[in-house]
């Protein structure tokens, strides 16, 4: 293994060892392009801002409107009104206003700007693994059924657990996939324009703190702000009142529309947080006694007490995308395609829809590259597993399975897919089918399209040598791992056509 | 450093053979519980009770990370009494379970799996969806 030896001792020499905790063992002068965060490939409609440290859904106007209607309104208030009452009444007055009007800035943009429990997409291993699963448990007739439901019993009461064909994973229960955000949120309440953001597991709390502040703020202001009007219609007749104070009739307006939705939505979550119930629960019925005698929401804690603290007070779970991390340096980055752009390898969340076409071409030569090489070769990226066994562990699997597809990577592995699915191929999954075949018609994006169902037949799911019941992670997997040796220098082109054509051999003759 | 070099060798001879994923268990709805069942690929590598041990430990680490207690209901009445800033200096007691998670799961790789050819993913890193197995090809290593 002469070749794969080299390939290593070049990997230790230029790749940086990546690891989150622990330095990397690297040379320093080999610099690569500079690290991106996770958050700059997030494969969901969202925003980022702060680099990463915010994030927001991709329409925010509605969301700038809600802060304007709150600022303005509270700046009229403190400027006219509070005045007058102040003087008049008491000075707590502008006071708890301040205070009301903290808070509710302070959960709105909480609620706006935090991750609602996004749920990573499915790296390409896993996904392969659950298609593997599917279609044992269907015959793997090579007809896929459209819909997959898992069934599970909790706490007595059978749910149905759905596959989300986007991000490739089944749904834990409550979780539902966000369209507008093209992400699955965990305990998925609903997406809120008004806040600009969906409203899940991870700061559903903000929102109701901000909704039920919001209808505290509403009424104070509304009702310090007739007192106002009232005292000084006393002192000058109601006319002269409004005309002295016309700001104040602005706000009676703003307030008097706002309060019956706000308080209505707080009444609604009030109930919602009792009875431990999601609004997409609710709306559907899916814990309501209307559907049956022995329909009950498994996920509520018994008395309302219960369900309140655990809404509001209980354990707040970390996100589960990490948006700042930085893309493994250490996994195979693409020779810089021509716009630049560095890849990234193993999260799922570099899944991305956006295809470049020179993207894939790069990827797809690296799959040629790595199907070249023998199956079973001493991996040298290797090293990137052991030096923080959890840290690089998790990354290096899923790595390489994703370079073997660059960015357009979003289907499994070491499973053809079966025919019927190759129509409806985008270039993610024809760069998916390449591995399997190894055929050089990678320069060809175009084409690849055609050729993938052509060679279906060549290697079915049962002609592929692999141990029954398991991932056939040999092949591609093991030309993954060699992909990611540091082979992105343009000169090694012919090299690897040569290895792509031996691999061809290979590859036939298994 | 040393320790990881010898590692990387040990490892440099290894391909990865397969990979073994277990899903999540919702069977007590939403807390995050792993499938303990153990896994055919595994009966060579590792025996059943050490492994299902690691899984048992997992989801009783997770549990308590989840936990509805007192802990969980001071910490969270005081974050929302000081407007969630008083994270920027503390840690979540989430975020400390889960620390305690990766530092377990090393240690159980570094003893027990990476001598065997295999390697437990931090859940974490895959979404706390599954707990991703990865089987080495066992060639230079000694068993």
């Amino acid at each position: 293994m002469h070749l794969g030896v080299s390939e290593s001792m070049r990997e230790c020499e230029y790749s940086q060892i990546s690891t989150r905790n622990s330095t990397p063992m690297e040379t320093p002068y080999k610099k690569r392009t500079p690290k991106r965060r996770k958050w700059e490939s997030f494969p969901g409609r969202n925003k980022f801002y702060c680099n990463g440290r915010l994030m927001m859904a991709k329409q925010t106007g509605v969301f700038y409107l809600t802060l304007v209607l709150i600022l303005v309104t509270c700046g009229l208030f403190f400027t006219f009104d509070c005045p007058f009452l102040a003087l008049e009444l008491t000075p707590v007055i502008p006071v708890i206003g301040g205070v009301l009007f903290m808070f509710v800035l302070g959960t709105l943009l909480r609620t706006s700007f935090s991750d609602p429990g996004v749920l990573p997409r499915a790296t390409p291993d896993e996904a392969a693994d659950l298609e593997r699963q599917i279609d044992v448990a269907n015959g793997s007739t090579g007809y896929r059924p459209p819909p997959r439901t898992k069934e599970v019993v909790i706490n007595g009461q059978t749910v149905k657990l759905k596959y989300c064909f986007t991000c490739k994973i089944f749904r834990p229960p409550r979780a539902s996939h966000c369209s507008l955000c093209d992400n699955c949120v965990e305990r998925f309440d609903h997406h809120c324009p008004w806040v600009g953001n969906c409203v899940g597991r991870r700061n559903y709390r903000f929102f109701y703190m901000f909704i039920l502040s919001l209808s505290f703020l509403t009424i104070f202001i509304f009702s310090f702000v007739i007192t106002h009007i009232i005292l000084r219609s006393h002192r000058s007749g109601f006319l002269k009142a409004l005309k002295d104070s016309p700001a104040s009739v602005l706000e009676v307006v703003v307030c008097f529309f706002s309060v019956w939705s706000i308080v209505g939505l707080s009444g609604f979550h009030t109930y919602l947080i009792s009875s431990n119930q999601t609004t997409n629960e609710d709306i559907k019925g899916s814990w309501s006694s209307k559907r049956g005698k022995d329909n009950y929401n498994p996920y509520s804690h018994g008395n309302i007490f219960t369900n309140c603290c655990a809404a509001l007070c209980g354990p707040l779970p970390p996100s589960l995308i990490d948006r700042r991390g930085f893309i493994q340096s250490g996994k195979p980055q693409l020779a810089p395609p021509p716009n630049g752009i560095p890849m990234y390898g193993a999260t799922q969340s570099q899944q991305s829809h956006m295809c470049d076409q020179d993207q894939c071409i790069q990827s797809t030569k690296f799959v040629l590259q790595a199907a070249a090489t023998p199956l079973l070769q001493p991996q040298s990226s290797d090293p990137v597993i052991l030096t923080a066994s959890t840290e690089n562990g998790g990354p290096l699997p899923g790595r390489t399975s994703l370079n073997l597809g660059g960015p357009c990577t979003s289907l499994p592995l070491g499973q053809p897919t079966p025919p019927t699915s190759t129509p409806s191929l985008s270039c993610h999954e024809a760069s998916d089918m390449l591995p399997i075949h190894g055929h050089s018609h990678a320069h060809n994006h175009g084409h690849t399209l055609q050729e993938p169902m052509a060679h279906h037949h060549f290697l079915t799911p049962e002609e592929v040598p692999s141990p029954p019941g398991m991932l056939p992670c040999g092949s591609p997997m093991g030309h993954s791992h060699t992909m990611q040796a540091g082979f992105y220098n343009p000169a090694s082109q012919d090299s690897l056509h040569e290895d792509s054509v031996r691999g061809l051999v290979k590859l036939s003759s298994v | 450093m040393v320790e990881t070099h010898s590692l990387q060798d040990m490892r440099q001879q290894a391909a990865v053979a397969a990979k073994v994923f277990l899903q999540r268990d919702y069977s007590n709805g939403t807390v995050c519980q792993f499938q303990s069942k153990f896994p055919s690929e595994l009966e060579t590598r590792i025996d059943k009770q050490q492994f299902e041990e690691t899984m048992q430990t997992l989801n009783n680490l997770y549990a308590e990370a989840e936990k509805l207690g007192s802990q969980s209901y001071i910490e969270g009445c005081l974050a929302c009494l000081t407007a969630y800033t008083v994270f920027l200096c503390m840690e979540t007691h989430y975020e400390k379970v889960l620390k305690k998670i990766a530092k377990y799961i090393q240690e159980q790789n570094d003893k027990i799996y990476a001598p065997r050819g295999l390697l437990l993913t931090d859940p974490i890193e895959r979404g706390l969806r599954v707990i991703e197995v990865t089987i080495f090809e066992d060639r230079s290593l000694t068993r």
